[in-house]
């Protein structure tokens, strides 16, 4: 999983108000080489929490990233390289993910985050309306 | 049908080491991903501006129809509920990152960051309740909730679904038109059986003029030829019925051009391929043959 996926990535169990960022133990960490697009970088900055991908990029043993930044940076291309670095290139291989409010861990094996949650963390059992939930048990012209 | 693996077994148990490796080795199989996800891609109509988005791939299973989006140079994230559908996907080396997950359960993402949405015949396991605790109205209701967050204003999401029924197709659409999406089903080649696929094309937010459902593939084919034989569609009067049956003119021609260029034209709505019409179709050959 690269640092990108973990800025978009938030626990999603139930109750939780604020679950991201999801805090980084590496255990560990590998580097690829990618194709350096600048136009995807200044296109995706607004969006990124930048607060997220500095802490993340330090717990993967990155430290090279300012500890502010702003749009007027986009233009220098050594910083555009370094986001390059951090977001694109960083993958965590193998770890765990934390949820910030209730410490679940999430496990990361081979690169895949298992975001998996148990039937009593799910969201979609607690919302209201489930009306006659006992009729439409599965949803065929048949039976 | 007894074919739909649906009904065989939930997916992360469907699709165990064997099915995943023989999924992902069955050229038939990986031509028709690349087909839908090419079509879904368009579907997306994502600006062409040459800058890479970042895209979802709901039900990645071993990154086939990722490997359409890094072809045409875009960033995709991909969830997928079966762990040997992902070992796959790593062992093939696609580009994109690969999340273990649930769509039922929701996705987890930050609100209004991702620029499309695509999911290949995924969306209909959804409808399944595959453990006591699933109720399918709920999942659906949790995965068109937290997909209408995490996208972007005017993003688009492109489904391509096997509704197993009018009955689950009417469910999927309505829990996303809960959700707030508007769109609606497109469906390619919706006169042939084997090569009618449908897509469910959503928009996220207010609509607005471009969130006009696209048309289908092949919908105009039916409407051009259907002035020139628009006399033989006609329905039987009831008068026509007792009229004394024709007996078939086979002349020692045999059926002639007109009977060929009619079954090509027929076979071309299905979406099949057929040979172009020349000045060379329905001769006869010469007598050295």
């Amino acid at each position: 999983m690269r640092l990108f996926t973990h800025n978009m990535l938030s626990s999603n169990i139930k109750g939780v108000a604020n679950g991201f960022p999801l805090r980084i133990e590496a255990e560990q960490v590998l580097e690829k080489q990618v194709d350096f697009n600048p136009d995807f970088l200044r296109n995706l900055f607004p969006k990124l929490e930048w607060k997220a991908l500095v802490d993340g990029a330090r717990a993967l043993g990155y430290a090279e990233l300012p500890e502010a930044a702003d749009s007027s940076m986009l233009e220098s291309e050594e910083f555009l390289r370094k986001v390059h670095h951090a977001l694109l290139e960083l993958h965590l291989e193998e770890g765990a993910l934390t949820c910030p409010e209730t410490g679940r861990k999430f496990p990361v094996n081979k690169g895949i985050p298992n975001m998996l949650l148990h039937e009593d963390e799910e969201t979609s059992l607690q919302l209201p309306g489930s009306l006659g939930s006992h009729m439409l048990v599965r949803i065929t012209g048949k039976q | 049908m007894s074919n739909r693996p649906e009904l065989l077994a939930p997916p992360e148990i469907f699709y165990d080491d064997s099915e995943a490796r023989k999924y992902t080795s069955s050229s038939r199989i990986i031509d028709i991903q690349a087909r839908l996800s090419e079509r879904a891609l368009e579907l997306l109509a994502l600006p062409v501006d040459g800058i890479p988005r970042l895209l979802l791939d709901i039900g990645c299973g071993s990154g086939l129809s990722g490997e359409t989006l890094t072809e045409n140079g875009h960033q995709w994230i991909g969830l997928d509920i079966s762990q040997s559908m992902l070992d796959i996907a790593l062992e093939r080396e696609v580009e994109g990152d690969l999340l273990l997950g649930d769509m039922g359960q929701g996705l987890a993402f930050r609100p209004g960051i991702i620029d499309g949405a695509i999911s290949i015949s995924a969306v209909q396991w959804l409808c399944n309740a595959d453990k006591s605790s699933h109720e399918p109205r709920l999942r659906l209701k949790a995965f068109f909730g937290s997909l209408y967050r995490c996208l972007a204003r005017g993003a688009r999401a492109v489904f391509q679904v096997y509704p197993e029924n009018i009955a689950q197709r009417e469910l999927i659409l309505r829990s996303a038109m809960h959700a707030g999406f508007a769109g609606g089903v497109v469906m390619d080649y919706p006169h042939s059986t084997k090569s009618r696929k449908e897509y469910l094309v959503l928009t996220c937010g207010p609509p607005t003029i471009s969130t006009a459902v696209p048309r289908g593939k092949g919908e105009d084919g039916e409407s051009c030829s259907e002035d020139e034989s628009s006399e033989e569609n006609q329905m039987v009067c009831i008068s026509d019925r007792n009229r004394p049956q024709k007996k078939q003119k086979i002349s020692r021609k045999g059926k002639g051009r007109d009977w060929i260029f009619k079954k090509k034209e027929q076979l071309r709505r299905k979406g099949n391929t057929v040979p172009p019409d020349t000045r060379y179709t329905g001769r006869k050959r010469k007598a050295r043959f």
